[in-house]
């Protein structure tokens, strides 16, 4: 019973530097809870009460002291807001050729969506030694996806996507837990993330039933869903050609320019007339309730996958 | 200084406790100080069903399963926990128990300016106070005490409702003794006490007054549109209705941020009373402190994007927050400063409120750099929404507020009741309280940088050993909140009498009598001092 741990697992890249920054300011606190500790110890005990009759010198403020302890506080934490700004932006930007994976929550279960198609439910299989980037959203109230051998979390909210990424440095199996209050069942949204070795990674995704994968999927849907008869390849049909689309500048009908993320996609096709390009008229058809958060997550992955 | 003469032993003078008699005279009081009772009682009940929740908690994570509660329960139980202890316990304490009782003291007035508005106050705490337990008896409220949507406007069946309607309403309260102490403060000093010879009490309560009057609409209106969107569904909030979740997160800690301000100034005011008063000397840096102060109440408005880190803001939002936030850090830390800095050379006694103001020190020191990790973008991501967050907040809630709420009573007491309460009893429970908070909290911190989440009332098995040690030590806290209830009790009726000034302290609230007559002063007095000339007291005798 009392091997318990003390610290956490480290098992990705962001471990390592979360864990520096934190030795760090542990050092700084530490540092001025023992100075503070100790001066109080010693001034109380040394100039406890003995003599009543004692009457202590006046000092009523020593502006030099002050400006110390006003101006080496405010050095110290401009050290720490940098860094730790630093390693935010490490966690916001994910390295370019991450692979996609797509995880939808809901209460009270994580769903998982790789590339390949492989669909996973309060578990996800990631291979080590390669950045993985979540694209994430709920499909009814604020979750949040945490692991915390990796030192990541992301509030996970419906309506919208969020994402992060990681990069696993050790096989093994951790804990994935919902960390944002999601009601009745909160401490069961919990599941495992298992960091596998490359090689056995591809022999996993292998054996999976084969339903081939997300963006073909999503262009069966495309097709189904009629949004082929309009957005056709060549560009000539009533809707713009979607191909190459995503991450580029889209001209709006109101002469501003969106970029297509995966937010203006979702919007795009979920309530069509609020984003206008420009050229064309408002003619599509909202796709409100008639799609999954997942068949989205899939025509996403078509319209990504399509060269121009 | 003019000091009485010592009251004739035999008869007690008439004062604001025996002045009349009868429920009614009580109930419909205009007397702070009166009110300031009322106050406390009603808060001390409060406290211990917050406390009852509490334990209750504590007792279900003994063990990784959930083998007390069913996870409807223990998700009830926190979120009354919270409820409870911010809105009915927390923010009203201080202000509303030793503010009402000491402002007008303090500045040689006879009472707040407006004392019919005060007495309202109270009603309309009281009512609020009414509809929350409503809630709590018809069922309860599962939303955490953050009432996060869509999972409050939409998606939970409990009594949210009732219980917001309680919380918007008892903010009002707060707002009207807020207005209520800015105008007394400005409007109704004794002649002499300009502003720099205020108590630094009374710049804490005037700091925090602000926050009550500027804060408390936002929270309110957030509240109110959680209500609305429940019952008319009309889509603030919940995407599915065309609303923004993120922005009930603004609106609410908009407030909330500030709010951890309106309960921890009031506490940084009872500690610069204290400090001076057992160091025979006067505070550090006075105007240091004071405006110290004044620069948390500012600043503390512009950081509550830190509780957003991770809930999607953007990157940009999200830096700003966090320079802002370690910004509001060094206001608190130039005031751990100046108090240690008040010890230096002085006469240290260590009666019960002293060691109540060093315990507050130590824990708020703990609280206040912990803080640190929180500030901080990049660590925020990992211990964000985990227990070390809890134990971060409850550092500085419990161990900060609650000491130093409890240092104020046991100082103030002589004044209030008229009756001294036995000192050793006194220290002792402020050591047990020391112990047991210690042990309940300052494991949360491991188990939360390992990774548990907070509000999970089943655990990987991993995490139990550290919680059992919390259990213990929140046993312990228990025992020590209840031994005050007892032995203060105990002083009114067999406490020896309190002279004037038991404590030999400076400030006008020492020279009227223990305890004051309804008027407070008899003739206004006039200040001709500056505050904590402790070195022209008199020598106390042994
Ligand atoms: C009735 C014809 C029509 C159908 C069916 C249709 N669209 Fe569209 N779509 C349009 C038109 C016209 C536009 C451009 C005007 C606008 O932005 O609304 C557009 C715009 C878009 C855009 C934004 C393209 C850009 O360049 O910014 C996306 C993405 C999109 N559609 C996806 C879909 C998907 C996915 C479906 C099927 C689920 C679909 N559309 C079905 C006509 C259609
Ligand atoms: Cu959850
Ligand atoms: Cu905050």
């Amino acid at each position: 019973m009392w091997n318990f741990p003390l610290f956490p697992q480290q098992a990705s890249t962001s471990a390592r530097s979360t864990d520096a920054l934190f030795f760090f300011l542990l050092g700084v606190m530490l540092f001025f809870a023992v100075l503070i500790f100790v001066l109080v110890f010693i001034f109380a005990i040394k100039y406890r009460r003995r003599d009543t009759s004692y009457v202590p010198p006046v000092i009523v403020q020593l502006v030099s002291l002050e400006a110390a302890w006003i101006a080496i506080p405010f050095g110290l934490v401009i050290v720490i807001f940098a860094w730790g700004t630093l390693l935010y932006f490490e966690h916001r930007s994910p390295p370019p050729g991450a692979i996609e994976m797509y995880v939808v929550g809901k209460q009270w279960m994580w769903k998982t969506q790789h590339p390949e198609g492989q669909r996973e439910i309060n578990t996800l299989h990631v291979p080590v030694g390669r950045p993985v980037k979540l694209i994430m959203t709920s499909e009814d109230v604020i979750h949040s996806f945490f692991v915390p051998a990796f030192r990541v979390k992301q509030d996970v909210l419906p309506g919208r996507y969020t994402s992060l990424w990681f990069q696993a440095t050790a096989a093994g199996e951790y804990h994935l837990f919902c960390s944002q209050y999601c009601g009745t069942d909160h401490a069961q949204m919990i599941g495992t993330v298992v960091a596998m070795e490359d090689a056995d990674y591809q022999r996993w995704l292998g054996g999976g039933a084969a339903e081939g994968t997300m963006a073909s999927a999503g262009e069966r849907l495309f097709n189904r869903l009629g949004c082929a008869t309009c957005h056709l390849e060549s560009g000539q049909g009533r809707g713009p050609a979607l191909g190459g689309i995503y991450g580029r500048g889209i001209g709006l009908a109101n002469g501003r320019v969106a970029t297509a993320d995966e937010d203006y996609l979702r919007e795009s096709i979920l309530n069509p007339g609020a984003k206008i390009v420009g050229g064309y008229p408002n003619v599509m058809p909202t796709y409100q309730g008639q799609v999954t958060e997942e068949q989205l997550m899939q025509l996403m992955a078509y319209i990504k996958s399509v060269k121009p | 200084m003019s000091s009485k003469t010592v009251e004739p032993v035999s008869e007690t003078p008439v004062n604001y406790l025996n002045a009349s008699f009868g429920l009614r005279s009580w109930l419909l009081t205009i007397d702070h100080k009166r009110i300031a009772l009322l106050y406390l009682v009603t808060i001390t009940l409060f406290f211990f069903v917050g406390g009852v929740f509490a334990l209750l908690i504590r007792l279900e994570l003994l063990t990784p399963r959930g083998d007390l509660f069913t996870a409807e329960t223990y998700n009830k139980l926190f979120t009354m926990h919270g409820l409870i202890m911010i809105f009915f316990f927390l923010i009203p304490a201080v202000p509303a128990v030793l503010g009402n009782f000491l402002v007008p003291l303090m500045i040689g007035a006879r009472d707040l300016a407006f004392p019919r508005i005060n007495l309202l106050s109270y009603y309309i705490y009281a009512v609020g106070g009414t509809f929350t337990m409503y809630s709590v008896v018809a069922g309860g409220v599962d939303t955490g005490w953050t009432f996060y949507t869509p999972y409050s406007s939409t998606y939970s069946n409990t009594h949210v409702t009732a219980m917001v309607i309680g919380i918007f309403i008892t903010g009002f309260s707060s707002i009207l003794t807020g207005l209520n102490f800015i105008v007394t403060i400005h409007k109704m000093r004794a002649p002499g006490l300009t502003w720099f010879r205020l108590p630094l009490f009374l710049w804490s309560i005037y700091a925090t007054s602000i926050i009550m009057i500027l804060g408390t609409p936002s929270v309110a209106m957030a509240l109110a549109l959680v209500a609305m969107e429940r019952l008319l569904h009309i889509g603030i909030f919940d995407p599915r209705l065309g609303g923004d979740p993120l922005l009930f997160q603004h609106l609410f800690w908009f407030y909330s941020h500030p709010a951890v301000y309106i309960m921890i100034l009031p506490g940084m005011g009872i500690v610069s009373e204290i400090v001076p008063c057992f160091s025979r000397k006067r505070i550090f840096g006075y105007s240091f402190v004071a405006f110290s102060s004044l620069a948390i109440a500012v600043l503390g408005f512009l950081v509550w994007g830190h509780h957003m880190f991770v809930a999607g803001q953007s990157i940009y939002a999200g830096i700003i927050f966090s320079a802002l936030s370690f910004l509001v850090a060094i206001p608190s830390a130039v005031k751990v400063f100046n108090w240690t800095a008040t010890l230096y050379k002085g006469s240290v006694s260590f009666a019960t409120p002293m060691l109540y103001a060093l315990g507050f020190i130590g824990l708020f020191t703990i609280g206040g750099l912990t803080g640190l990790v929180l500030a901080t973008l990049g660590l925020d991501i990992h211990v964000h929404d985990t227990y070390f967050v809890i134990a971060h907040f409850h550092y500085i809630m419990v161990g900060g507020m609650v000491m130093a709420y409890l240092g104020g009573i046991h100082f103030w007491w002589p004044k209030i009741t008229g009756r001294l309460y036995p000192d050793s009893w006194g220290r002792l429970a402020a050591a047990i309280i020391f112990i047991g908070f210690n042990l309940t909290f300052f494991p949360q911190f491991i188990v939360g940088y390992l990774g548990m989440p907070r509000r999970y009332h089943v655990y990987p098995p991993e995490f139990q050993v550290l919680n059992v040690f919390s259990t213990a030590g929140a046993s312990i806290l228990g025992v020590g909140y209840l031994l005050p209830l007892l032995y203060l009790f105990w002083s009114l009726k067999y406490g020896a009498k309190s002279p004037a000034n038991p404590w030999d302290a400076t400030g006008l609230e020492w020279m009227a009598p223990s305890p004051p007559p309804t008027q407070n002063f008899p003739v206004t007095p006039l200040v001709a001092w500056e505050a904590y000339e402790y070195e022209k007291r008199e020598v106390p005798v042994a």
